[in-house]
């Protein structure tokens, strides 16, 4: 956590627009992985395109930050930016190999699922910070029990009935039962 | 909001959003002193005719030799500005 992380993506921006480098750092961290699945998930692309095309994204959310005119649309504007770029990833590699050609490349069903999975991700943030960490590292970074128990200090043997149970709450997050974690972003 | 009742798909969503590697986020985040360090290259080379002359001869050198280390993706883009300026 950075006493940015609670800001909203509205005053991530504008903290960014004012040169603030730990505001560029938390929009990075706070979109990577989104503009990862996008173009890894969302459109197949190898490891290199990918990086290409995640950097690039990057290097125009910076110098394009002034041209966004509504602040807490930047979610939009990342996904936007990055579909686009992971096209024009495809098209040139079409081009490089005309045997392709007539693949067609449309949005697959994966990039409905990474909105829904930012959404869910969103909401892992009203957790509390073992909650977050235990979920994310089981399933997000694909760590055993074993792994868990020994980086978290926590006996393995309960790794499993403590996810049923942050898996639980994060439930009760998403339809609402919880009140909004204070500072949620958006 | 029922399509989060089920907490297998929740699980199925969670491992949809895995970390992007490291260096690539590190790189992100280090983006604008790279920014800078591709704007100085350029007024500098617009500014000092030897300069440019030398970057144009060998990029990779001529930076070298006035302490700048800027990283690949910074290189292509001082490559293409020489070559359509």
């Amino acid at each position: 956590m950075t006493r940015h992380s609670s800001l909203t993506d509205a005053e991530l921006v504008r903290a960014c627009r004012a040169g603030d480098s730990e505001a560029w750092n938390e929009l990075v961290e706070r979109y990577s992985r989104y503009v990862y699945a996008i173009a890894v998930r969302g459109f197949r692309l190898s490891d290199d395109d990918a990086e290409d095309v995640f950097q690039d994204v990057f290097t125009r959310i910076y110098l394009r930050l002034d041209s966004l005119r509504d602040d807490s649309a930047l979610r939009p504007w990342i996904a936007q930016l990055t579909r686009r770029r992971c096209l024009d990833a495809l098209a040139s590699k079409s081009r490089e190999t005309p045997a392709e050609d007539e693949l067609m490349y449309e949005e697959t069903s994966d990039l409905t699922d990474v909105e829904e999975a930012f959404a869910v991700r969103e909401a892992l943030a009203g957790l509390s910070e073992t909650c977050q960490e235990m979920l994310d590292r089981f399933f997000a970074r694909d760590q055993s029990y074993r792994t868990i128990g020994e980086e978290l200090d926590i006996p393995s043997g309960t790794i499993a009935s403590r996810i049923a149970r942050c898996l639980g709450r994060l439930r009760e997050q998403l339809e609402g039962r919880n009140p909004p974690a204070e500072g949620s972003r958006g | 909001m029922t399509r989060f009742s089920n907490e297998e798909r929740l699980g199925v969503l969670l491992r949809l959003l895995p970390p992007a590697p490291a260096g690539w986020v590190r790189a992100a985040q280090e983006m604008p002193i790279a920014r800078r360090t591709f704007d100085e290259i350029v007024s500098r080379a617009e500014a000092d005719l030897a300069f440019r002359a030398a970057l144009v001869a060998d990029l990779e050198q001529a930076l070298a030799a006035e302490g700048f280390e800027p990283d690949r993706r910074v290189l292509d883009e001082i490559r293409d500005r020489l070559t359509n300026n």
